[in-house]
Parts: structure tokens; sequence; C-alpha cells
């Protein structure tokens, strides 16, 4: 009969989430602190399934203005503008650098609404107590985790056209009210990814036996 | 002979002694359990020393300017973040100079500290803070965002006048290259078995 896995939690046994070390709990219930970097240990990340869930939906929420409210507003002699993160897509394909608006379009549209819905498929077979796909849910955890913060480019892109674009009454360009929003659901997302604990999709498996990867 | 718990998922496993430059992955879910860099103390000291002084001319060289009908305007990577103060979102130019200035410094500076500390070992205690704050900072550095987020609002601006880049352009572009090429080289079981024990403190007090 082959053996079943054995995690450090099975073992009774901590990582120090920080220098990775292995160490026995102070005592029976309290983890304690890691003897070599003096860093509070914990069997698992706190409230990760409450918490992500808190900061998932909370992104969710600021991803309607985030698009719908503009990020740019140029003013040029005689004309006003306000600009949103999908109308600059547009304005960037349509003067011709459609790679760059493909990048935008992924970047500031595409990848945040991704995370939330990878996160949130992760928590729900999490919850459900999925021992199936482990590798697969993994993998689509780290590419959340890897590619969150490029979802910064738009703040960064506004940012920077706001400060080179000074030149009142010829033309200046101003943020708008999207850009607060777009911050937060970048921020929020990239805090959900951190605040979800990776082992949990293993727990599963290693509690129903599952004796290797699938 | 190394025993860990992978991060990803909990396996606990025995790390043979690896050779120089070798990594190890989780033989269940492929998370990197282990790395053995070339030359763990040298290398990233003298990365870390070239990346504080590409710092250093990024954050105060001229990243771009623009010219339209004989007028002229020009920034700065800090600039950005100050043209967004100045406009009122102060929090978007908080979260800017986070994530394009404070935090890449903060990184280098934390690692070069580090590194420096623990060529005398075993170094002191504060190297164990210092290193838990280098993980707290890395996610938050976001050079290769940013120089792809100026590169798409150069060609934004393009479009209104003629646009040209400056020095600091150059060395956010070499930021892109060496801070990748810092964290890559960075041994960190090099570092924490060269740091004193927390325990060995608590004991001796």
């Amino acid at each position: 009969m082959t053996p079943l896995v054995r995690t450090a939690a099975h073992a009774g046994l901590l990582a120090c989430h920080e220098c990775g070390l292995l160490a026995r709990p102070a005592a029976a219930g309290i983890p304690g602190h890691c003897p070599r970097c003096g860093e509070a240990l914990a069997w698992r990340r706190p409230d990760p399934i409450q918490r992500t869930w808190a900061l998932l939906i909370a992104a969710a929420i600021l991803y309607v203005p985030a698009n719908a409210l503009p990020v740019l507003v140029t003013d040029t002699i005689g004309s006003n503008e306000a600009d949103t993160i999908l109308s600059g897509v547009v304005f960037l394909y349509s003067s011709g650098s459609w790679p760059l608006a493909l990048i935008v379009l992924i970047a500031s549209v595409l990848i945040p609404i991704g995370k939330i819905v990878a996160l949130g498929y992760v928590l729900v077979t999490v919850q459900r107590g999925s021992a199936r796909s482990n590798r697969q849910r993994t993998r689509l955890y780290r590419t959340v985790e890897f590619i969150g913060r490029w979802s910064m480019l738009d703040v960064f892109v506004d940012t920077f056209v706001v400060a080179l674009v000074q030149l009142a009454p010829l033309m200046s360009v101003q943020p708008g009210p999207g850009v607060l929003y777009f911050m937060g659901v970048v921020i929020l997302t990239m805090l959900a990814a951190q605040s979800f604990d990776p082992r949990l999709i293993w727990d599963s498996a290693s509690a129903h036996g599952v004796h290797d990867g699938d | 002979m190394q025993h860990v718990a992978c991060r990803g998922c909990d396996l606990l496993q025995r790390v043979p002694a690896l050779p120089p430059g070798a990594k190890a992955r989780c033989r269940r879910c492929g998370q990197l359990v282990a790395y053995r860099a070339a030359d763990p103390l040298d290398a990233p000291l003298a990365l870390a020393v070239a990346s504080v002084v590409t710092l250093g001319i990024a954050n105060t060289s001229e990243l771009m300017s623009l010219s339209a009908a004989g007028r002229v305007a020009s920034t700065t990577l800090l600039g950005g973040s100050l043209a967004m103060w100045e406009q009122g979102n102060e929090v978007t130019a908080v979260v800017v100079g986070l994530c394009a200035v404070v935090a890449p410094i903060a990184y280098v500076l934390l690692l070069l500290t580090v590194l420096v500390a623990v060529r005398f070992p075993p170094a002191p205690r504060w190297t164990a803070d210092l290193m838990r704050w280098v993980e707290r900072v890395r996610p938050w550095s976001m050079t290769e965002v940013l120089l792809l987020g100026i590169l798409v609002a150069l060609t934004k601006i393009s479009q209104l006048a003629t646009v040209s880049t400056g020095p600091g352009m150059y060395a956010v572009v070499a930021l892109v290259v060496l801070l990748p090429w810092l964290a890559s080289s960075f041994d960190a079981q090099a570092v924490w078995s060269r740091i004193r024990w927390a325990a060995d403190e608590g004991a001796r007090s």
C-alpha cells in the first residue's frame, strides 16, 4: 500500500514563511516563532478564504467605475476630451499603434478581470474540497500572482502623459476620476493574491489520500 | 542535504546538495524549493551597486521632453509622481511614487546592506529584519511595467507634439535588465545561513 504524502502540517512541523526553516511548534496549538529569523510561525496564511473573497469582491465593485469613468482629460485650444481606458485603447488603435492598443487592452481590461475570475475559481474549488487538477490550479494561481503588477500599466501611462503635457493653454492633460478606482482594482487584486494560501489547494489532496500530484 | 516544506503545496522533501547554479523544484507542484547560486555574495553585491548608481541616474535625470509651437516641457521619473500630486490626485501620486521609485530603491538598498553585512558572519539580528523587508518590498517594485507605461505614454504624446528621450530613459531601460538579474542571482538560503539565529540571541539574554 502506498503511503500518504507527508506534508509539513501532517508531520506537525511548521515551515517559516520568511526563511523556510522547518520547526516544531512552541507548544500544542501555539506555533511560536522561527528560531532562525524570529518571524511568527503559522500553519497557513491567516483567514485566506475570507480575506481573499473580501478583497476580490471589493476589486470587482471598483472595476466598474475604473472603466466607466474617464482616466485622462485633454484640454486643447477649442476642445476638451475625456478618455476612458477603453477609448484610450481605441485611440491608440486608430492612430496606427495597434500593438500598444493590444497591450493596454490586455493589461488594463483583461488582466484585472481575469485575475478576479481566476482567483474566484480557485477559491470556489478549494471551498468545495476539490482534489482534482491541483497542478493546473496551482499554475493558475502562480500566473495570477506573477501577472498582477502589469495591470498598473495604465496608471503609469496616465501619470506620464499628465506629467509631460502641461502647456496650457495650448494643450494640457489632467487625470480623470477613473485612475483612482483603477488603481484600487490593481492593488486589491494584488493583495487578494497575497492573502490566499496556495497550499490550501493541496490540503484537500492530502486529506483524501491522493498520493501524488495529478 | 536539506529538509524543506514546499511553499506551494507543503510537501516535505529532502533536497540533495546542489551543484552551483542549480535549482530544485517540488516534485509534486513544481514550485522552486531550493536554489544554490554560483556566486552568492559577490555577484549580487556587484549588481546591487550597479543598480544603486543606475537608480540615481534614473530618478534625477530627464526622462523625456516634448516641444510644440515653440514651447518645451520635460519631466523626470519623480516628476511623474509629483505631477499627479499637483493635480490633486494625492493617492495616485503616492502609489506611483511607491511602485516606481521608493520600492525599487528600498529593495536595492536593503539587499545591498544585507549582502555587506553577511560578508562578516554571523551577521547581527537586524539583518534578519532587513531580509523581511526585502520580501515585503519586492512585489511593489514595478520597473518593467513603468518602462512600458512610459513608452505607451510617449507614443500617445507623439501624436500631439515632438517628443524626445533623455538619459533618464536609458537608465530605466538598464534597470529593467539589472533588477531582475539581481533578484535571480540572490541566494536567500546562503544569506540566512550566515545570520545569527534568533534563538541564540534569546538564550544569551
